[in-house]
C-alpha cells in the first residue's frame, strides 16, 4: 500500500453544494420579470437568453460532455425554427404541435446525418458538420416559394395554449410567454440532467475522457457518439422551435454558420465542462449583442474581443471559474 | 502438448506495416490460469503482438484463438465481451473522473447497462457492489472519491487494472504494467498482479521490461526479438538460454 494522505477521502475538485447553485439559478430565472426592468431590460430579451442558453446547453452535451466538436449546430437550431414556422403556417395553429414538428424535423435530420459522420473525428468532424449546416442554409435561402427565401418565413404566429378546460394566452410579448419559455426550458434541461446522470450519460463522459479506454471497455463508441449527437440535435431543434415562436418569424440566418459559431462561443465562454455554463454564456452574449449593437454596428468586434479575453483568462469559462472560486 | 483447450492460442501470426514486418510468424499457447510474460528489446514487436491479440488491428496472416474459437474477425469491442481485458503501456484512464466513476463506467459497460436511461435499485446495488469489489482488489477504496488524474502513477495503474477487472475478464493482458515506476510503486503493482494470479486465478499475459518483475511473477516467458519468437520456457530455462542472453539479457544492462 502506498502512502495515504489524511485528505485522501476528500474530493478536491467536486463542485461545491450543487443544490445551492441550482436554487440560486432557478430563483433568479423565476423572478426575472421582477428585477430585469429595474436594470433597464425587458422580458422578451430574457426569453431570448433562455432560448440561446437551451441551444448552447444542447450543443454542450456534445462539446463539453462527449468531447465531440460540432460546429454546425445552427442547422438543427434553424431546422427547429423552420419546422415550427412551417407547421404553424401551412398545417395548423397549434403551438405545442408546432414545437413537436420543429423538434422532430431537426432531430430526425440530425440522426440521419449523424450516421454519416460518426467515424470522423476532431477537425474533420467539425468540417462536415459545418458543411451540412450550410446545405440547410442555402436550401432555406433559395427556396422562395416555401421558406420565404432571403426574407425569411413570415405569416405565422404562436397560438394560445389550449388545455381544453382553459386557455393560456402566450401571444403577448410579456410575462406569460416568458414563463412558458421557462417552463419548457426547465423540462428540457431537467431531461438533459437525467441523461447525463444515467449510465448512458457516463459513457459520454468516458468517450470525452479517453476514447481508446472506452473502446477497450467494450463500448461501441461510434454508436454512443451517434446517439449523443442525435439527442443533442433533438434538443437544439426544440430550442430552435422556441426561437421561431419568440420572433413569430424564421430567418435563414438561424441556419448560417455564424449562428453555429455563436452557439460555440456561448458554450465556451460560459464553461464547456459545466452544466449551467452555457446559460451564463448566453446572458453575456445576448447582453453584448443587445447593448453594444445599440451603440455600434460593429458589435461582433466587441463580442469577439470578449470571447478571446474570456478564453485566455478563464480557459474553463465563466462558470468553471465561478465554481472553482466558490469551491475554494 | 496438453489435451485441454488453451485459453489463448496464436498460430503463425504476422503483421506487416507496408514493408515493415513488425511481427513475423509468432505462435504461442497460453493455458488457463497461467501467467505468461513477454519480453524482448525495444522494437521487438511486443506491443504490436498485443494489438493483434486484442483486435486493435487485424493480423496480416495467422490465427488467433480464444478458448479454441477463431477470433480473427472479431473487433476489439467484441473480444472484450468474450473476456479479454487489457491495460496499455501509457495508462489509459478517465483522468477527470473519480476512481469510483472510472470503476462504475467499466462495471456498467461490462454488465451491458451502458445504454440504459436509468437503473432500478437492484441493478444499482449490483453496480455499487461490483465497484467496491474491484476497488478493494486494487487497494483503492480509500481513494474512491479522488480524481484518477490526481493520483500517483502506481495508483493510476492500479485503477486501470481495476477497470479491466470490472469487466470480469477471463484473460488479462497487461502492457508494461510497471513502466516508469519507482521501486515502491513497482512493488505495489507487482503485488496486485500476484494476488490476481495466485488468489483470483486470472490468466494473465504481460509485457514487461523489469526483469526482476518478470522472473518473480511469470510461470512461463516468451522472448520476442525483431518480430520473431526467439525462445519460450520457464524463468529458469530462459535465464539459462544463451540466445536470449546474447540478444537481450546480457546487453540490456
Amino acid at each position: 500500500m502506498s502512502v495515504t494522505t489524511p485528505s485522501a477521502a476528500a474530493p478536491p475538485s467536486a463542485p461545491v453544494r450543487p443544490w445551492l447553485q441550482l436554487a440560486i439559478i432557478w430563483a433568479l430565472l423565476l423572478t426575472v420579470p421582477l428585477w430585469l426592468p429595474l436594470l433597464g431590460g425587458y422580458t422578451a430579451i430574457a426569453a431570448r437568453v433562455i432560448i440561446f442558453a437551451l441551444a448552447a446547453m444542447s450543443l454542450n452535451l456534445l462539446l463539453g460532455f462527449t468531447g465531440v466538436l460540432s460546429f454546425g449546430h445552427a442547422a438543427y437550431f434553424g431546422l427547429g425554427a423552420y419546422g415550427a414556422g412551417l407547421f404553424l403556417k401551412y398545417v395548423t395553429a397549434s403551438t405545442p404541435l408546432a414545437m413537436v414538428a420543429g423538434t422532430l424535423l431537426a432531430g430526425i435530420s440530425g440522426t440521419l446525418f449523424g450516421r454519416l459522420l460518426v467515424r470522423r473525428r476532431g477537425v474533420y468532424f467539425a468540417m462536415v458538420t459545418i458543411a451540412f449546416g450550410q446545405v440547410c442554409y442555402y436550401i432555406a435561402y433559395k427556396w422562395n416559394d416555401f421558406t420565404g427565401g432571403y426574407d425569411g418565413l413570415r405569416g405565422f404566429a404562436r397560438a394560445p395554449l389550449d388545455f381544453g378546460l382553459f386557455k393560456i394566452d402566450i401571444t403577448g410579448s410579456g410575462t406569460l410567454f416568458y414563463y412558458f419559455v421557462i417552463a419548457v426550458f426547465g423540462l428540457a434541461v431537467g431531461l438533459q440532467a437525467l441523461i447525463l446522470r444515467s449510465p448512458f450519460g457516463r459513457t459520454m463522459l468516458a468517450i470525452r475522457e479517453n476514447e481508446r479506454r472506452a473502446r477497450f471497455l467494450g463500448l461501441p463508441v461510434e454508436r454512443h457518439i451517434w446517439l449523443a449527437f442525435s439527442i443533442s440535435c433533438f434538443f437544439t431543434g426544440f430550442a430552435g422551435s422556441l426561437y421561431a415562436l419568440l420572433n413569430n418569424f424564421a430567418d435563414p440566418s438561424t441556419l448560417n454558420y455564424v449562428m453555429s459559431g455563436n452557439l460555440v462561443m456561448i458554450t465556451v465562454m460560459g464553461g464547456m465542462r459545466t452544466f449551467w455554463g452555457p446559460l451564463l454564456g448566453a446572458v453575456l452574449f445576448v447582453m453584448l449583442q443587445d447593448y453594444v449593437s445599440s451603440m455600434t454596428t460593429n458589435w461582433m468586434f466587441f463580442v469577439g474581443i470578449t470571447f478571446v479575453l474570456v478564453v485566455l483568462v478563464f480557459p474553463r469559462g465563466l462558470m468553471g471559474v465561478l465554481q472553482k472560486r466558490l469551491g475554494a | 502438448m496438453s489435451t485441454t483447450t488453451p485459453k489463448l492460442e496464436v498460430t503463425n501470426a504476422s503483421k506487416h506495416f507496408g514493408s515493415l514486418v513488425a511481427v513475423s510468424g509468432v505462435s504461442m499457447r497460453v493455458e488457463s490460469g497461467e501467467l505468461r510474460a513477454i519480453i524482448g528489446p525495444n522494437g521487438a514487436g511486443k506491443t504490436t503482438f498485443f494489438n493483434l491479440i486484442t483486435g486493435f488491428f487485424p493480423p496480416t496472416s495467422g490465427d488467433i484463438l480464444l478458448d479454441g474459437q477463431n477470433i480473427n474477425k472479431v473487433p476489439a469491442a467484441g473480444r472484450v465481451k468474450m473476456g479479454m481485458g487489457r491495460t496499455f503501456q501509457i495508462t489509459e484512464i478517465f483522468p477527470e473522473l473519480s476512481v469510483r466513476e472510472n470503476a462504475r463506467i467499466a462495471v456498467e459497460t461490462g454488465l451491458g447497462y451502458s445504454l440504459r436511461p436509468w437503473l432500478n435499485a437492484t441493478d444499482k446495488k449490483r453496480v455499487a457492489d461490483a465497484c467496491d469489489e474491484v476497488m478493494t482488489l486494487a487497494n483503492l477504496t480509500v481513494k474512491a472519491d479522488r480524481l484518477v488524474g490526481e493520483l500517483s502513477h502506481g495508483d493510476q495503474r492500479s485503477a486501470e487494472i481495476a477497470m479491466a477487472l470490472a469487466l470480469k475478464p477471463s484473460l488479462l493482458l497487461l502492457d508494461e504494467p510497471t513502466a516508469g515506476m519507482g521501486d515502491e510503486e513497482t512493488y505495489q503493482v507487482t503485488g496486485l498482479i500476484r494476488r490476481l494470479h495466485r488468489d483470483s486465478k486470472y490468466t494473465i499475459v504481460l509485457i514487461e521490461h523489469d526483469m526482476r518483475v518478470v522472473f518473480h511473477l511469470a510461470d512461463r516467458i516468451s522472448v520476442l526479438a525483431e518480430g520473431k519468437l526467439l525462445a519460450e520456457g520457464t524463468p529458469q530455462e530462459i535465464g539459462a538460454n544463451e540466445h536470449v542472453q546474447n540478444a537481450y539479457l546480457g546487453k540490456a544492462e
